[in-house]
């Protein structure tokens, strides 16, 4: 499955879903108040993201998560993915480990390419 | 003339003393029945350890990437066949320590098996998808079986057979290489992306955990044609599924007095099956979502390790009364068990302490700790010899 292969629904869903949460993490800037935040979300990329998308993202059971693999996928998009899940994949939703800015920050992490 | 002869004597005894030294040096050095590996993940190396002295005896580099890895021994023990993420295939000289081999041989790769004669080397891969055979000495492909779709669960069964499951399509395979061409055989549908599938201990049985429907398929491998059975089909409502932040693993899906004890998935039980009639009897609630659950040899007891957020603790179940004995907390991100053959101890890898832990199993006491990079899983010799690994 690839990226393009998600059914219609899900990106719909996710466009308009992201709507409102584009807004709030702009707002936030999507920074981690400290470094000790982008140390321990970084590390919880590498690792617990990195159990199934590969620990340099270049996929596994799940998707690649490389910068190639995510451009042209807003940040805020790949948040509410990282937040809700995909429902009827191996994807879980990381709301209730995650806050908003903190899935943003993420996402923006792997567009990076995992460098600061 | 009696001088003389002496000499001669003692000069035998010598050269045969010495020659008792060299073969005991030499004895000393090649014994590889206490000794294991370690993965590091974060550094694609390999800790050589020692589980009969509690130590660490080297590193061994140039794995690759060993984000997913797993390691399989050749029935001598001499040789270690490691199965990296990035489709790397490496023989690992365990005597002298060194990488024997070498072969990139897929995109991305999962896991893999040994042959029963040990002869030939499995690996089943993510992309391209498919299962690749190797020949254990040379590492030169033998046979490329191709699949649209993510490899799960590749286990050797007895009389040079490989079987193992499809992720998208829900396939379960046997290929036979008992004669002079291998043969292929589909066993049937399982059920909606199983995510493992591990074979019992007396070889009777293989089962598959599902991910995208409830459900746990067996397959009888006695049977002929073996069929696929479906059982615990009505555990847990989709809608109550509590997020799954790492896949359990079934390689430790533990056999134990009769009946299996089974990892919920999406819930925090572990889920007790009658063995003879696959029927559900009783469930354990646990600290979180079961990854490992791993019968402790020569004992009625398990040991269970946990996805994020609660992977800091082990929990060790009784199977007799299915309730939880002995809670541990060994440290942050707790990734595998190891026992010691017979059972006395068991090493635990604490990745973000980048520590081993060796624990008594009936006292609970820590016995030693073993700096690691990153360890994830724990692999001794002795697996050289059990079937379905």
């Amino acid at each position: 499955m690839a990226w393009q292969n998600l059914p219609n629904w899900t990106w719909q869903r996710m466009f308009k879903e992201t709507t409102a949460l584009l807004g709030f993490g702009l707002a936030l800037a999507a920074q981690p108040a400290l470094a000790q935040d982008a140390k321990r979300l970084a590390h919880m990329v590498k690792q617990d993201c990195g159990s199934c998308h590969g620990l340099t993202m270049k996929g596994g059971l799940g998707l690649p998560l490389t910068p190639e693999a995510l451009e042209g996928k807003p940040a805020e998009v790949l948040a509410t993915i990282i937040l809700d899940g995909i429902p009827g994949t191996a994807m879980p939703r990381w709301r209730p480990l995650l806050t908003e800015d903190e899935a943003l920050w993420m996402a923006n992490y792997l567009k990076r390419g995992m460098t600061r | 003339m009696i001088n003389r002869r002496c000499l001669l004597a003692s000069a035998a005894l010598l050269a045969s003393a010495t020659a008792t030294a060299s073969a005991a040096t030499m004895a000393s050095g090649t014994a590889t029945g206490g000794l294991g590996l370690v993965v590091e993940r974060a550094t694609g190396s390999l800790l050589l350890v020692d589980r009969v002295r509690r130590t660490a005896l080297g590193r061994i580099d140039g794995m690759g990437d060993l984000s997913h890895a797993s390691l399989t021994y050749s029935p001598d023990e001499r040789f270690a066949y490691v199965f990296g993420r990035d489709g790397g295939l490496t023989k690992v000289d365990m005597v002298e320590r060194r990488i024997a081999g070498r072969v990139v041989q897929a995109g991305n790769s999962i896991g893999g098996a040994i042959s029963d004669d040990g002869k030939l080397v499995a690996v089943s891969n993510y992309e391209p998808g498919g299962v690749r055979v190797f020949d254990a000495e040379s590492l030169e492909m033998i046979q490329d079986i191709p699949a649209s779709a993510k490899t799960i669960g590749l286990a050797d069964l007895p009389g040079r057979r490989f079987i193992w499951a499809l992720w998208d399509s829900g396939e379960v395979w046997i290929a036979d290489f008992s004669g002079p061409a291998m043969a292929l055989t589909k066993l049937g549908d399982v059920g909606r992306n199983p995510f493992d599938g591990v074979v019992t201990d007396d070889g009777s049985t293989y089962l598959v955990g599902l991910f995208g429907e409830k459900g746990v398929t067996a397959i009888d491998l006695w049977e002929t044609p073996p069929k696929p059975v479906r059982f615990l089909k009505d555990y847990g409502k989709p809608s109550e599924d509590l997020p799954v932040y790492k896949m359990p693993h079934l390689q430790g899906w533990a056999f134990t007095g009769g009946q299996f004890v089974l990892p919920a998935v999406g819930a925090h039980e572990l889920l007790w099956v009658e063995r003879a009639t696959l029927e559900e009897t009783s469930r354990t609630a646990v600290h979180g979502q079961a990854v490992f659950i791993i019968a402790q040899p020569a004992s009625p007891y398990v040991w269970v390790n946990f996805a994020p957020p609660g992977n800091d603790t082990v929990q060790v179940v009784d199977s007799r009364t299915r309730k939880v004995v002995k809670t541990l907390q060994p440290g942050p991100a707790v990734l595998h068990m190891e026992f010691a053959p017979r059972g006395a101890e068991v090493w635990v890898s604490v990745r973000d302490a980048n520590l081993i832990q060796v624990y008594d199993t009936r006292s609970f006491e820590k016995l030693a700790e073993i700096p690691a990079e990153s360890p994830s899983g724990i692999f001794f010799t002795a697996r050289a010899h059990r079937n379905g690994l």
